[in-house]
């Protein structure tokens, strides 16, 4: 008897051998590690890689086993799932990609064992490493009621001091914000979670909510449930109410901007009831790296289109977000700090100064027949293009402005005398701007005619002054295309009748025949 | 049996004489001395709480930043000095169980600079009733970031040496405070007349250090027996 209880004690207490979890092979992970992850992160993993200053957000640094993305308590080393997701998964929204499907199981398990090489912290055994307990999500979470609670402890917790009253990412903090690295950081868009580091669901929002973005400004809010400031439900519908912000589902990227036609007037004005109905279409944007000087760090991260024509005018408005209203004073240190931060190429560093936001809708000068379209950063010397360019600090009282022009080239801009009539308007981190311009114009040689029922090649780029954009730094998109959709013509109605009536017709003498032989 | 309650009576009462004031231990010697400063004064950065009406409607006069704090007798606040080395390897320190309180007050920390004992635990209190997040950003000590959105305090501990720990707050860009950490509690900062002490040495030589938040560290060795009173003033210059 005391042999059986000794043998269970002894079975308790000594640890099964390796825990029954798979080898992690760190000298096979520093091999993975030089292969796919040194130009970024660096040798030595303190995040120095090649690549690295031309990042921002800069690659982890390793050294300081300080993650943003965890399960832990703020400041707590993260799990090792933890850290397999973000490999797995990468971190949206950063130049980290994922590695599932690039790097085998083994490769991804071996790497993650070594970069915990690269922290004194791991090796260290008085280090909790418990992932917090998260309940499960409450029900009803896009219900108005729940979306009010939420918004209620969005604003009575101050989430607005850095992400703005409307979530863009214009508090006003934002400004001032550092990471532990000293290198700027922008408080999230609220209005993008497809580009949220951590993932876009409510539980990935509420996990960044309960443990901090660790590294970055971004607290943990446990202290807060654990003082019964609120409750976890409370948390939870914060959580669902950030996640309402943004579409329910990533934006898809589709290649024609579809423009109905209008019965009723062009809505001219940003803020009409019209543009409510109108299909929006998103469109990513990327720096400007072909041409110098370079530019890595975009800030504008995509457009939102949308068009309508009346047969005799085409309005298209162009929605973005943007933190500032530039130029803006408050941002000028913000800016410094970019341009001091992402690298150049060798043409010389930019310069920070009172830039205006820009943004240029591009067209060829005519419709092409087939699928050859000029070059599409702004056409070149023999093979221009047609564009709109709208300023912040253009126009009327510096209110915003658009002229015409055709480009030939990043470098060259000759302005039109037809410029598009443009509205503006600047709320809570988003710029919309309404372009509207007749079809037909006198200057065919120049100006884009824009014709109902074809592919009309169109393209877009911004700039973001407080980010130190202008000239060649900028954002920019590829070649989409517009369509101004055509008047049903009435046949399509009458066809489909025509061709039923004339089936049970035929049918009908079909059977009758059929009958007469019988009889 | 008797014993070990008397015994645990004792550690008690030796314990809550420790609180607030760790180094003052009967015995030992003290080393005691002034900060003394040379040059011209520099301005500190001046604070624009507009944003913040509530912390703003505490000062008469627009509040500065604490860089570097020259006394009216032209002596250094807010410089942290400590033995750095020259203990026993043999020598422990219990931390006391009291807690060393960090307040936010009129969006400022108050104290600006302190110490604590690793495993003592720091009390952080927000009196504003506004938001506050206080980052810490220790490199021998994990870091945390805790948010503080209302009249409330939080508590953490240290688990290793480290001067200094900054705090911050990234709501309030212009708010820092400084935090050594320490083994032992031999440890004092200046105050309003520039002066310190670190009391309760066991006889040695020590190297004792002197840390300012702009002007960086300066040593100084010093050899005390018995339960007398070394002085040791530093000088820091203006950059």
């Amino acid at each position: 008897m005391i042999d059986v209880c000794a043998a269970v004690v002894l079975t308790v207490m000594i640890p099964s051998p390796a825990s029954r979890l798979p080898v992690q092979d760190t000298t096979h992970g520093k091999v993975v590690y030089g292969k796919w992850c040194l130009g970024c992160h660096g040798e030595t993993g303190a995040g120095d890689g090649p690549a690295a200053a031309y990042m921002l957000p800069r690659p982890r640094n390793f050294t300081g086993a300080l993650y943003k993305i965890r399960t832990t308590a703020s400041g707590q080393l993260p799990t090792d799932a933890d850290l397999v997701r973000a490999i797995d998964e990468g971190l949206p929204g950063s130049a980290m990609p994922a590695w599932k499907g690039r790097l085998s199981d083994a490769e991804r398990r071996d790497v993650m064992a070594y970069l915990k090489t690269f922290s004194s912290f791991f090796a260290d055994t008085s280090q909790h490493v418990v992932a917090l307990k998260f309940g499960s999500e409450p029900g009803g979470g896009t219900s108005a009621e729940a979306l009010k609670v939420g918004r209620q402890f969005y604003d009575s917790i101050g989430c607005r001091k850095c992400h703005g009253d409307q979530g863009r990412g214009d508090g006003p903090s934002a400004p001032t914000l550092k990471d532990d690295a000293g290198f700027p950081i922008f408080a999230a868009d609220l209005h993008q979670s497809w580009r949220f580091r951590g993932g876009a669901s409510s539980a990935d929002i509420y996990r960044r909510l309960r443990t901090g973005l660790d590294g970055t400004p971004m607290p943990s809010f446990s202290d807060l449930i654990d003082q019964k400031f609120l409750t976890d439900e409370q948390l939870w519908r914060l959580a669902q109410y950030v996640r309402s912000l943004s579409p329910a589902r990533t934006p898809e990227v589709r290649d024609v901007i579809h423009a109905p036609r209008l019965a009723a007037a062009l809505p001219a004005a940003p803020d009409d009831s019209v543009w409510a109905r109108v299909e929006r279409y998103w469109f990513p944007l990327v720096g400007q790296v072909i041409r110098k000087s370079r530019w890595f760090g975009p800030a504008v991260s995509g457009v939102w289109v949308q068009a309508v024509h009346d047969g005799k005018a085409v309005a298209v408005r162009v929605s973005w977000d943007d933190r500032s209203h530039s130029p803006d004073t408050t941002w000028l240190g913000f800016e410094r700090r970019v341009v001091e931060t992402v690298a150049s190429d060798d043409s010389g560093a930019g310069t920070a100064g009172p830039w205006p936001d820009q943004l240029a809708v591009q067209f060829p000068r005519r419709i092409p027949d087939g699928m050859e379209r000029p070059y599409f950063l702004m056409g070149g010397e023999t093979d221009p293009v047609y564009q709109w360019r709208w300023t912040s600090a253009g126009g009327a009282g510096g209110a915003g402005g658009a002229v015409a022009g055709v480009a030939r080239g990043l470098e060259r801009f000759d302005t039109l005398p037809g410029a598009p009539a443009a509205q503006t308007s600047y709320e809570h981190g988003e710029w919309r701007v309404v372009f509207t311009r007749s079809l037909a114009t006198p200057d065919t040689a120049n100006e884009l005619q824009f014709a109902a029922g074809r592919a009309i090649p169109m393209a877009f780029f911004a700039w973001d002054g407080s980010s130190g954009e202008h000239g060649t730094r900028l954002a920019v998109s590829t070649w989409y295309f517009l369509a101004l959709d055509q008047p049903t013509p009435p046949r399509v109605f009458v066809t489909p009748v025509v061709a039923m009536l004339l089936t049970l017709g035929l049918g009908i003498v079909v059977v009758r025949r059929a009958q007469r032989r019988q009889a | 049996m008797r014993r070990a309650m008397l015994a645990v009576v004792c550690g008690v009462f030796v314990m809550a004489s420790a609180r607030e004031r760790p180094a003052a231990r009967q015995g030992g010697a003290t080393i005691a001395g002034k900060i003394k400063f040379t040059g011209t004064k520099p301005a500190n950065p001046k604070i624009d709480m507009s944003e913040e009406p509530k912390c703003k409607a505490k000062y008469q006069a627009p509040p500065t930043e604490e860089t570097v704090v020259v006394n009216p007798n032209g002596t250094l606040a807010n410089v942290f000095v400590y033995v750095k080395s020259g203990l026993a390897e043999s020598y422990k320190a219990t931390a006391p169980a009291g807690a060393v309180t960090l307040d936010q007050d009129g969006c400022r920390y108050h104290p600006h600079v302190l110490g604590i004992m690793v495993g003592q635990p720091l009390e952080i209190k927000n009196s504003d009733g506004i938001l506050h997040n206080i980052k810490a950003k220790g490199t021998k000590n994990r870091p945390f970031n805790i948010s503080q959105p209302t009249t409330m305090t939080s508590t953490r501990t240290f688990t290793a040496a480290e001067v200094m720990v900054p705090l911050e707050c990234n709501v309030h860009g212009w708010m820092h405070a400084w935090l050594g950490v320490l083994p032992h509690a031999f440890y004092a900062v200046s105050g309003t007349d520039g002066g310190f002490s670190i009391k309760g040495l066991p006889p040695g030589t020590y190297t004792i250090e002197a840390w300012q938040e702009k002007y960086g560290t300066q040593t100084a060795s010093v050899t005390v027996a018995g339960t007398e009173t070394k002085p040791q003033d530093f000088t820091f210059a203006a950059k």
